[in-house]
């Protein structure tokens, strides 16, 4: 797959980097207005999504390869559990205790900022992370082994 | 009021439609308007979480579909419908229609929450003390990131086991067709 025309190419690269900014809004003020990891998370696979639409999937697997997208992917599963791991051993003795919260900012004066919920922006960017890698990472893989027209399988 | 009844007019036509026609492509796009009327409904019914979920996941869906169709050799749906498939299928929607009119008799009206019938549901609570628990203004958010984030743990286990189950068939068969392309 070779991309598309002069124009999609141009809009595109403009484009691209405002869903990605809209992306990275979404997952960190999920906790503030709608949103979230599960949305925040597909807009940023989406913006990459473009990128392999509108150039070809070789340049998005040089921006994006398949193993880094895969590390980030752990990296987001690893960091929701240790999240709920820290809540667990560092005194509350629950699972996804709000430690942040319940000890530092235990007030609600300062509930309209973006440090006030404790753990949830840190769950909010880790679903992010994972979403956004694992359906990157599915899009690849489908887009790659695509039959051709002779019947075999293109590289 | 009227503009569920529309918008759902508009739902059971796209999905008549894209039953009924012909062409995969047509199909492909009836069920994107499908999505984007359920995402009008969440968001008419003030519940703008799912709306953008709902909105975002449908364009990514709907890129996927269209480029698979496209790809394919045979665009058409031929074949007809067998006679006995049909009459099961319409047993099969009068059972669960008749089940759906006897559920809806015992839910509270629509529009009314659970909370306002029975003063000690988890809603209520949810709603009175979210803020102070967590510190969310975004109540879904404290919801699901907090009060119920074990359920969000096994989601995301459920989302992780079905990417590895989805590259690893993916991986295999790329792998015997570049041993075949070798050999």
């Amino acid at each position: 797959m070779k991309g598309m025309t002069v124009i999609v190419r141009t809009t595109a690269s403009w484009v691209k980097i405002l869903i990605f900014l809209f992306g990275i809004n979404i997952v960190l003020f999920g906790h503030l207005t709608p949103g979230g990891g599960f949305a925040g998370g597909v807009i940023l696979a989406s913006s990459y999504i473009l990128l392999m639409l509108a150039f070809g999937r070789e340049f998005a697997e040089k921006n994006l390869s398949l193993s880094l997208s895969s590390k980030l992917d752990c990296a987001g599963a690893l960091l929701f559990a240790a999240v709920a791991l820290v809540g667990l051993c560092y005194g509350g003795g629950l699972f996804f205790w709000n430690f942040i919260h319940q000890k530092y900012f235990p007030d609600t004066g300062n509930a309209i900022t973006l440090y006030s919920a404790g753990i949830i922006p840190l769950s909010n960017i880790a679903i992010g992370l994972k979403v956004g890698a694992s359906l990157f990472m599915v899009i690849l893989a489908l887009s790659a082994f695509r039959p051709t027209e002779s019947g075999d399988q293109k590289e | 009021m009227t503009i569920f009844y529309v918008l759902l007019l508009f739902i059971i036509i796209a999905a008549i439609i894209a039953v009924e026609t012909d062409m995969l492509l047509s199909a492909v796009i009836c069920v994107g308007a499908i999505g984007f009327g359920g995402s009008l409904m969440f968001l008419f019914l003030r519940a703008p979480d799912i709306a953008i979920t709902q909105i975002v996941v449908e364009v990514l869906g709907l890129i996927v579909l269209i480029r698979a169709t496209i790809s394919r050799d045979s665009t058409f749906i031929s074949g007809d419908r067998e006679f006995f498939g049909m009459v099961v299928s319409f047993v099969i929607l009068l059972a669960i229609g008749l089940a759906g009119v006897g559920v809806l008799q015992t839910l509270p009206h629509f529009g009314t929450p659970v909370f306002t019938k029975a003063a000690d549901a988890a809603s209520s609570i949810y709603i009175r003390d979210g803020l102070a628990k967590t510190g969310a203004a975004n109540l879904v958010s404290a919801v699901i990131l907090d009060f119920r984030a074990y359920d969000t743990l096994g989601e995301a286990t459920v989302l992780f086991t079905s990417i590895i189950g989805a590259m690893v068939i993916l991986r295999r068969k790329s792998k015997k067709a570049l041993e075949e392309q070798e050999s």
